[in-house]
């Protein structure tokens, strides 16, 4: 046995309530339950496709119900929420360089935004809109 | 002989962070066009019918697409999952692990087989 009794802080499952910065994180965190549902709701979608036209008929129908549109809404402002702060820490995580110099913040979120725009006309295409 | 315990993490960061690409730049749109626009009637729901998404599932690009989207965002959000229970000091690590990273697993694999099941 050693000497050395060092002292521990109890640490619960709810440390990340006291502070808003913390609270913010779990929030973010907590849109990977609902990224993890659509990658569900696809993966049922592409089962009811191989099924035959009716059961892609019913998986387009279950999509229409109210339940289903208001959970995509939040998910979409969650998911949007990862979005947002996931182009604003790129600078942070990625140290990108151009003829010897680092890129600036604003140069990396930018170009970021562009591409995120570029992925949304694409998508908007396909669905006839644009 | 002393034996190391190998980290899993390098194998499942590049999907982890390969499905971030995927849940922050095409999520949304996806979400917002399949969830909300098309079933609401704003968009004509003529570009979710059956035979359009079939000829871009049965696609090898759009199959891959199909996979892609699906695996890396169940891999990205598992990973996630797994380790904001963590946070939340739900202990249980082993199965916590096995039940993450096999869902992830498991959703790939469904994918990948219902693509090439034509």
């Amino acid at each position: 046995m050693s000497a050395r009794r060092p002292y521990h802080r109890q640490v619960t499952g709810r440390w990340w309530l006291r502070n808003p910065f913390f609270v913010r994180y779990m929030v973010r965190e907590a849109s990977s339950v609902f990224v993890l549902g659509y990658s569900l709701v696809l993966l049922r979608g592409l089962w009811a496709l191989r099924a035959g036209p009716d059961a892609y008929a019913a998986y387009l129908a279950a999509l229409q119900s109210p339940w289903a549109i208001a959970v995509h809404g939040v998910a979409l402002l969650m998911v949007g929420y990862h979005t947002v702060t996931f182009l604003s820490m790129t600078p942070r995580t990625m140290r990108l360089e151009w003829r010897g110099r680092k890129l600036a913040d604003r140069t990396i979120v930018v170009a970021e935004y562009a591409a995120l725009a570029a992925v949304c006309g694409l998508v908007a295409a396909g669905f006839g809109v644009l | 002989m002393r034996r190391y315990q190998r980290s899993h993490e390098p194998v499942v960061w590049a999907l982890f962070g390969a499905g971030g690409m995927v849940a922050a730049f095409l999520l949304p749109v996806l979400m917002l066009f399949t969830g909300v626009l098309v079933p609401l009637g704003i968009v004509d729901s003529a570009t979710l019918s059956y035979a359009r998404v079939q000829a871009f599932a049965e696609h090898w690009l759009g199959g891959l697409v199909v996979v892609g989207v699906i695996g890396l965002s169940a891999w990205h959000a598992l990973h996630r999952i797994f380790h904001s229970l963590n946070d939340l000091k739900v202990g249980a690590r082993r199965l916590r692990f096995m039940l993450c990273y096999g869902l992830a697993a498991a959703i790939t694999v469904a994918a990948g087989v219902l693509v090439l099941a034509a």
